[in-house]
């Protein structure tokens, strides 16, 4: 048997991997040939649409599907809640209404919706006031703890020292910052909503559902029908986005199941783009009042804060494990409250917790500098420590250190930094410099790959994973051709459903480490066998075969090799078969690992009399283990920088505080950036061979971390004043500004 | 969307006569804001006329004495590249402003002129007053009126182009209910504060349509629309502001000065205009037309921004007429 | 400095109020009249419809036969009645330009666009730019990720290039803001626009 090592080859070494690469669906996704779920049109399937509540907390009196039966075309009604039941946020769905065209459901909708009546009760839903959120009954106490470096003596009380060692710890700083921050609830708006078209064959259900979880949901759907997730296939070719809503089945689409069975016709509902913002998905807020001490050199000596947010109806705010980010002060107390609002829970948005932790305290550590007077980077820099002593957690400060000074050369920091507030206005045109930084794990997700050569060499794998556009199968492909030595489009890849071998949801940056170990685990043991019956035939050692430029070839003896396609020849009748297996933490693996840094700046300039900002540049540099397909790899960190952007200056929740009514729950008024709106984003790919040597790390979510931060920063460097809340609209530009008048 | 009749008429008596015996009968021209909202269902009719193939509508003509006669049906397109449109930089800037090539290619002068408002308390599905005024005093009013909203209407007028018709004095021909009906009336005649739910905001009686725009002859005027977008594309701007502005020897002798989304019509500011006619135009008098165009704003509980937003927008938009750099980006 | 001329009121005789309305509307009153009262004069007799109608409509080169309502919109046709998925529905408006097509060779929303209202145009949606270079640059340029708002998107390039066959980078960051992607691959496009104006495929 020849002998297999779960290596990667080295950097110099491969023909596929860390190449650019096409991805293979791209062509499909261009032309609008790629099916969605959206795209699946079943023969005489309903058009479903749900109802939604019209108040964001009321006790349903009446609902009645009278109404809506009575509209032509509507074909089946399903109430979800019954009279008397409380519903605690606007949108959630009360009926669903299944008819032959869209035009009829919705038209059974509005009709239900016409006779539906409700109590008001009480709305709570303007949780940046923390004193508002406590009158109103609305805060819990959450996580909270203080580490310090001196201990209480004996005989001292616990609480009594903390408070008193940490105002001795201000009071000795050199330099201390007091400062309030905060980050808006976003939403995910996927552009393709959350849904399904359903049917039933023979009491099976095939669900073609927009998920970023093909190999987790059967399951989901099975247990609330009362079937076997056996009985239940799970169908997603491409996925229309998802950052982390798309993980479950969803009752919406589990009654579209429902009515299928009912009416013995396939449903179709998939969310209204309203429902999808309401429903589909938001990430907490999180707001901060901080009192930092620093050294005289800036190094940060004591952290006290409390935070607080909402994630939603059951209450929950950004974890304390984020505060302060990255940086790990000796000195620190933290206390953390949750409030309940009426909006729909959160679900886990693209590095969940991080970008919060982020933007609402590397802006305090910002300002640290521009109360020394001092430049942000030697501020933040300073502060990493050693890997021996290390200030920061996730990667190390080496890391951290090295990504700044690349990141600086590329921006040009040292020549177009200027001192908070300082620099050149032209007209009301005013620019500066942010940055902040990341960290994330990123360790890959089990997964298992089937993978088949045919007598006639082709090669297929199978696999229940997905690509949210990430790049997943191109991915795979790649793992696959370098380590059989062949080209790329040599590889036929199948994901998608949940009839394949089982792998991980695509969350958390785990697909990219999970898959590539499957695939390159089974298609090096498919080699090793294909390896064994070259070895026979040319009568050499098999240890001494490689797969190369479509060959297989001995490395003692170039002229023993023979065709990829005449070794396949030697499998027999039936195809080659081996299943490739990736569990977490099985085996000490050298093919992937997780912990990453990534180092972002940011430039922007705002016109200070309409509060309008800019982005002029934007660099962003990312670790990232071993790259697989460094143009993948790239798109991600473009798009997360892109994501920032939008978080940072565009997007966020609007309830109103009156009914709370999620009232720009629209494309139109779910303010994202457009292409002209993001200005120049350079990419770098930090890849050193220490790195490298990790073995593949996910990317999805690093680098959405920091743009936040950095962009504050950014705009406080331009103004001189800090705008302290997340988007910074032209709105909250203005009144800071109001609020602080130019010296 | 509920079910509707359909027409499609080929000349203007046709749409009168459709119009007049439709029950509640909406105008189909570009369809960019109405379809929307019937999808929405906050608008039902019983009856949709497309308008979009009377070929008296889609005129564009230069007449006598260098009046141009724009058809409401013309696309936003069209506009933007005429030369007929040449001497009125202040149309050209507004539709630029509708940063969407579908939108200016299926948009039309007439139905960007008369789109409902964007307010979002009536696309939600509360009435265009919003319970008499109330949930919007009380509720987020971020994007509202600072001007014109004491009563019961705060939403804003959407138009983006009606503040640079009504500055360069445009007219409207509005023709029905009856056949013979035919009026001519300033642009900002056609728009109203509605008093109570059911009126509208525009001032057409049923089975009245708006069929061409009438621009007077530019008489050396020059003209600018600026308006205060938060980025990039085709949404909605906190604040606009168009001008027109005549000079003599130096010094302007006429002015006109109108803010778009900020009252729930386009707000006309004489002030504005008196506070410049017989100075020159610099960063100074600019600025003073700002403060003068503002200095009676009644900003609501959370749209105080407005206010700046609005004196800036005039400022610009004089600063931009004549000529000069704005100060911004 | 602030210069005033000497009298508060202007010189003119022109009011304000009446600024620049002047007897140019007169002209234009004559003018219009006289030609719609010649077209009233024509044949009357336009058609009122309600409930489904077969309709035919000329998609990709080809006249197809299709049912639809008065409030069917022309993007329910594409999707559901002929397979055509390219353009997505994300929003009930042109918001987001993922239902971009080309109308009569300029770019519109099918969102918005009722399918009686498309009878007697010619509708191209992205499946007939399948061998067209703007499919393809977005694949070398990779500027799709999540691939729902790239049909949308190409068909947008495709339009914004047929105008401007040259544009530059400032061009391009102008004039293509009627799209929204998510995911964020508006860097990519940016590339894959200003490769299609290098290679010189556009007609």
């Amino acid at each position: 048997m020849a002998e297999v090592s779960y290596t990667w080859p080295a950097k110099d070494k491969t023909s596929v991997l860390g190449k650019r690469h096409d991805r293979l669906d791209g062509l499909a996704k261009a032309t609008g040939a790629a099916k969605y779920t959206y795209d699946i049109n079943l023969k005489n399937q309903l058009i479903a649409k749900g109802l939604g509540c019209p108040h964001a907390h009321c006790r349903i009196t009446t609902i009645s599907a009278d109404a809506a039966k009575k509209v032509p075309g509507v074909v089946h009604v399903e109430i979800l809640r019954q009279a008397g039941a409380e519903i605690e946020w606007e949108g959630e769905l009360l009926a669903v209404v299944a008819a032959e065209s869209e035009g009829a459901a919705a038209e059974g909708v509005k009709a239900m919706r016409d006779a539906l009546k409700y109590e008001a009760l009480d709305v709570f839903v303007t949780e940046a006031d923390l004193e508002a959120a406590k009158a109103a009954g609305r805060t819990t106490a959450g996580a909270g703890s203080t580490t310090l470096e001196k201990e209480a003596g004996d005989d001292e009380d616990e609480k009594e020292f903390e408070k008193k060692e940490i105002e001795r710890l201000l009071k000795e700083s050199a330099h201390v910052v007091e400062g309030f921050y905060g980050i808006d609830v976003i939403t995910h708006c996927c552009l393709e909503p959350h849904g399904s078209t359903v049917e039933w064959q023979d009491g099976k259900l095939i669900a073609h559902h927009s998920t970023q979880n093909v190999s987790g949901t059967d399951d989901q759907f099975a247990q609330p029908l009362g079937i076997t997730a056996g009985d239940v296939t799970v169908h997603c070719d491409h996925i229309g986005g998802g950052f982390g809503s798309k993980f479950q089945a969803d009752y919406w689409s589990i009654a579209a199941a429902r009515i299928a069975k009912e009416t013995g016709r396939p449903v179709k509902l998939m969310l209204d783009r309203d429902q999808e913002l309401k429903l589909g998905g938001s990430r907490p807020s999180g707001y901060i009042k901080v009192r930092l001490g620093a050294d005289k050199d800036g190094i940060i000596k004591v952290w006290d804060s409390e935070h607080w947010g909402t994630s939603g109806a059951s209450g929950g705010a950004v974890a304390q494990g984020v505060v302060p980010y990255v940086f790990t002060p000796k000195n620190l107390r933290r206390v953390v409250t949750n409030i309940k609002t009426n909006c729909a829970q959160q679900r886990a948005w693209r590095a969940p917790n991080h970008p919060q932790g982020c933007a609402i305290t590397h802006v305090a550590i910002d300002d640290l500098a521009a109360k020394m007077g001092a430049d942000s980077l030697e501020i933040f820099k300073k502060n990493l420590g050693t890997d021996d002593e290390p200030g920061v957690g996730g990667a190390k400060p080496s890391v951290y250190a090295a990504e700044m000074d690349i990141a600086a050369k590329l921006m040009d920091w040292k020549a177009k930094w200027h001192p908070h507030g300082k620099g050149p206005a032209k007209g009301s045109v005013v620019e500066g410099l942010g940055m902040a930084i990341h960290t994330w794990g990123g360790a890959g997700h089990n997964s298992t790959c089937r993978l088949k050569i045919y007598p006639d060499g082709s090669v297929e794998t199978q696999c229940g994973s997905q690509d949210l556009g990430t790049g997943t199968r191109t991915v795979m492909a790649i793992v696959v051709a370098e380590t059989l030595g062949l080209p790329v489009e040599h590889i036929k890849i199948n994901i998608g459903s949940s009839k394949y071998p089982e792998s991980g949801p695509s969350g958390g940056s785990t697909t990219v480490g999970g898959v590539s170990e499957s695939h390159r685990r089974a298609a090096l043991d498919a080699l090793a066998k294909i390896r064994d019956l070259v070895a026979a035939k040319l009568e050499v050692n098999a240890d001494d075969l490689v797969a190369a430029g479509g060959k297989i070839v001995s490395t003692k003896d170039a002229g023993k090799s023979v065709s990829w396609k005449e070794a396949c020849s030697l499998i027999g009748l039936k195809p080659l078969e081996v299943e490739g297996k990736y569990v977490r933490g099985m085996t000490p693996t050298t093919m992937s690992s997780g912990g990453v840094g990534g180092v972002q700046m940011a430039h922007v300039a705002v016109d200070r009399e309409t509060g309008v900002i800019k982005m002029k540049k934007f660099v962003a540099v990312q670790d990232m283990g071993l790259i697989v397909s460094p143009k993948q790899a790239e798109s991600q960190i473009y798009g997360a920088v892109i994501m920032g952007i939008a978080f940072a200056l565009f997007e966020q929740r609007i309830c109103d505080p009156k009914t709370g009514v999620f009232v720009n729950a629209e494309m139109a008024t779910y303010k994202l950036p457009r292409l002209g709106d993001i200005g120049e984003i350079v990419v770098e790919l930090y890849e050193p061979e220490s790195e490298r040597s990790r073995g593949v790390i996910g990317l999805g979510e690093p680098p959405v971390i920091s743009p936040g931060g950095a962009i504050s920063n950014a705009v406080a460097n331009a103004l001189g004043v800090r705008v302290p809340i997340l988007p910074l609209t032209p709105q909250r530009v203005l009144e800071a500004l109001a609020k602080t008048p130019k010296a | 969307m509920k079910n509707f009749e359909y027409a499609t008429p080929t000349t203007e008596a046709e749409v009168l006569e459709l119009l007049a015996d439709g029950g509640q009968a909406e105008i189909l021209a570009g369809g960019t804001d109405l379809v929307g909202l019937m999808k929405k269902m906050v608008i039902n009719p019983d009856r949709v006329v497309n308008v979009m193939e009377v070929p008296s509508f889609k005129t564009l003509e230069q007449l006598d004495g260098g009046v141009v006669a724009i058809g409401a049906t013309v696309t936003l397109d069209v506009l933007l590249s005429h030369p007929y449109l040449d001497p009125y930089p202040a149309i050209r800037h507004a539709i630029g402003g509708i940063a969407s090539a579908p939108l200016q290619c299926q948009g039309t002068l007439g139905g960007e002129v008369l789109q409902r408002p964007q307010c979002w308390f009536y696309r939600g599905g509360k009435g265009l007053l919003a319970a008499a005024g109330r949930d919007v005093e009380d509720g987020d009013n971020r994007f509202h009126a600072i001007f014109g909203n004491s009563g019961a209407a705060k939403f804003v007028s959407s138009s983006r182009i009606a503040p640079a018709l009504i500055a360069l004095g445009a007219t409207a021909r509005v023709v029905g209910p009856s056949p013979t009906d035919e009026q001519f009336l300033p642009v900002e005649a056609l728009f109203r504060i509605p008093r109570h739910e059911g009126e509208r905001e525009n001032t057409l009686l049923p089975g009245q349509v708006v069929t061409h725009v009438i621009l007077p002859p530019v008489d050396e005027a020059t003209s600018a629309t600026y308006e205060v977008r938060h980025g990039e594309g085709p949404d909605y701007p906190l604040a606009s502001a168009a001008a027109a502005i005549r000079f003599e020897g130096g010094f302007i002798k006429d002015a006109k000065i109108v803010l778009g989304q900020v009252a729930p019509t386009p707000w006309i500011s004489h002030e504005a205009a008196d506070a410049i006619i017989g100075y020159s135009l610099n960063e100074e008098t600019a600025e003073a037309a700002g403060k003068a165009a503002v200095a009676s704003a009644q900003p609501l509980s959370m749209n105080g921004y407005k206010v700046q937003l609005a004196k800036t927008a005039v400022k610009r938009a004089l600063l931009l007429a004549a000529g000069k750099e704005t100060g911004g980006f | 400095m602030v210069h005033r001329t000497g009298t508060a009121e202007p010189a003119s005789g022109f009011s304000r109020r009446e600024f620049m309305r002047g007897s140019g509307a007169v002209a234009a009153a004559t003018a219009l009249a006289s030609q719609s009262q010649a077209i009233a004069q024509q044949a009357k007799g336009t058609k009122v419809v309600s409930g489904e109608q077969t309709i035919s409509l000329n998609v990709n080169g080809k006249a197809v036969q299709v049912k639809a309502e008065p409030r069917t919109t022309l993007l329910e046709v594409l999707r559901y009645q002929l397979d055509l998925t390219g353009a997505k529905p994300v929003s009930h408006d042109a918001s987001s330009g993922a239902a971009t097509i080309l109308v009569d060779g300029k770019p519109a929303s099918a969102s918005v666009m009722l399918a009686l209202a498309a009878r007697g145009k010619k509708i191209e949606t992205v499946e007939s730019l399948a061998g067209d270079a703007v499919p393809k640059a977005f694949v070398t340029h990779d500027a799709e990720q999540c691939g729902f708002c790239t049909p949308g998107f190409v068909v947008a390039v495709r339009a914004f290039l047929n105008q401007k066959p040259k544009a530059t980078e400032e061009e391009i960051r102008a004039g293509l803001n009627d799209n929204i992607c998510r995911c964020g691959t508006y860097a990519n496009v940016i590339q894959a626009a200003l490769a299609v104006v290098k290679g010189g495929a556009n007609g």
